[in-house]
């Protein structure tokens, strides 16, 4: 078999000529360098399919490290198409997944002892779930997906096995009217699809239920931190050092830095506060809403801190209230962020949450800015 | 772990549902469950508003509005006057909600 080019050959691509519309750039696949993962090729109907491993390497885990920390996930696709692992037949079963790599690596690894096929949609690089809420992991992407890849050439039966977070963007009788397909909802964790499929597609009650393990919180974490830091600390940072180096001759470079310091570290506290002891601690802290849960782990914090590193003498009483004001309303506005990536928030509660913290979110900031001003008028005496 | 208390849209019109039990299956937090060959909502605060149920209700018995939980999301589209949609990804993502 002549040596294939990897961007023109797949099954659904080329057929109905995708390579163009696609428009998903395939970072880690990009240009004609087929990427290790692709062990070789396997016919599927008419045309031909890609065959994947099902053992991940050292770059697809580093590349899964660098998804969890940084925006590096936001580019992390795959080529939507069909896919094989092992040597499926036509009777081989159809699994659906989504072209974020994260998705499609956590799948495959799975289907060791399997010989299947994987239909990959196009949803933009983002996973089942998610996508699902978006709509863009659809009844439509899905119908036309099925038809891209001839799907009715490649297997004889009319099932395909939908993750069941999948099933938020998909009508699955919508899909079986449009395509002709059955959808059967397979379990929620990837880990569960070989058991699922051995007991004759069958899912068990512990398989349908999303979880929200401390594991699951803790990978979480350090994208609640880093658009912290990088969206508002260097401009909570900038402010305290201009605010305590200001003196009525201009600002003074030694008085940013000592006066500022302590306020640089309690900043650093909140956010870890916000960001990753509060979404660690989740299920352990009072209270349902984000906001106060936020609020009270800041709260615990800033106090601590104060009080071991002793922050302030009696004579800082300003500075104090602002302290206890601001940081830990700092922490509850990182912590209801956390909303985002939880398995179960949802929309109408996050409305009721923000519809009462942010007038308290505002009132507190005016109070810290007045508190600041009273402190550092009366700091310079009167003119 | 569960949400605040009755918030959740979740709607089922009883005399609609014919108990074929697919909502029993999508959902994935054990909202519902099959109770003499109808559905039933066993605990409406675990609902977290994915829209599962109501997409695959073939007799369109379930209603939820379905959003993002998400503040980045919401705060978002307070400032754009926009839907409400995740940011998250894609080339005009700004926030990293999900």
């Amino acid at each position: 078999m002549a040596e294939l080019k990897f961007r023109d050959e797949l099954i659904g691509n080329k057929a109905a000529g995708m390579s163009s519309e696609c428009g998903c750039s395939i970072s880690p696949v990009a240009g004609d360098e087929k990427p290790g993962w692709i062990t070789g090729t396997v016919s599927a109907g008419k045309g031909l399919a890609y065959r994947v491993s099902t053992d991940l390497t050292n770059t697809d885990l580093w590349e899964h490290i660098r998804c969890r920390i940084s925006a590096f996930r936001e580019s992390y696709t795959v080529k939507p198409g069909l896919y094989a692992v092992g040597e499926p037949d036509k009777n081989s079963e159809v699994l659906v997944s989504a072209n974020y790599k994260l998705s499609f690596d956590h799948l495959r690894k799975e289907l060791k002892a399997m010989n299947a096929w994987i239909l990959v949609l196009d949803t933009k690089g983002i996973n089942v779930w998610c996508a699902a809420g978006k709509g863009t992991f659809g009844t439509e992407e899905l119908v036309k997906r099925i038809a891209l890849a001839r799907l009715h050439e490649v297997v004889d039966h009319r099932n395909i096995i939908v993750p069941q977070l999948g099933a938020p963007g998909v009508s699955a009788h919508k899909v079986r009217r449009a395509a002709g397909f059955k959808v059967l909802y397979g379990p929620v964790y990837a880990k569960d699809i070989t058991t699922y499929v051995a007991a004759g597609r069958k899912a068990t009650p512990e398989m349908r239920a999303v979880r929200f393990t401390t594991t699951d919180r803790l990978v979480l974490t350090p994208m609640e931190i880093n658009p912290a830091m990088k969206k508002y600390y260097p401009w909570y940072a900038a402010a305290i050092l201009i605010f305590f180096g200001l003196q009525p001759t201009g600002i003074i470079f030694k008085g940013a830095v000592m006066g500022g310091l302590p306020y640089l570290g309690l900043g650093l506290i909140s956010v870890f506060a916000g960001g990753f002891l509060t979404p660690l601690l989740l299920p352990w802290v009072p209270s349902r809403s984000f906001a106060v849960k936020g609020w009270l782990v800041g709260l615990i914090s800033v106090v601590l801190t104060c009080n071991i590193f002793r922050l302030f003498g009696p004579s800082n009483d300003l500075l104090r209230y602002f302290v206890y004001i601001f940081f830990p309303m700092a922490s509850s506005y990182i912590a209801l962020q956390f909303t985002g990536s939880t398995t179960f928030t949802g929309m109408s509660g996050v409305k009721k949450e923000l519809k009462v913290s942010f007038p308290v979110y505002i009132l507190s900031a005016a109070a810290s800015l007045i508190l600041l001003v009273l402190y550092k008028t009366g700091h310079w005496g009167p003119p | 772990m569960k949400y605040l208390r009755n918030v959740a849209t979740i709607k089922l019109a009883e005399e609609k549902c014919t108990g074929c039990g697919t909502c029993v299956e999508v959902c994935p937090h054990n909202v519902f469950i099959i109770e003499s060959r109808r559905a039933a909502i066993v605990d409406s605060d675990r609902c977290m508003e994915c829209g599962a149920c109501m997409m695959n209700c073939p007799s369109e018995a379930l209603f939820v509005d379905k959003g993002v939980g998400c503040a980045a999301a919401l705060i978002n589209s307070m400032i754009t006057g926009g839907e409400p949609t995740c940011g998250c990804g894609g080339k005009d993502g700004k926030d990293n909600c999900c």
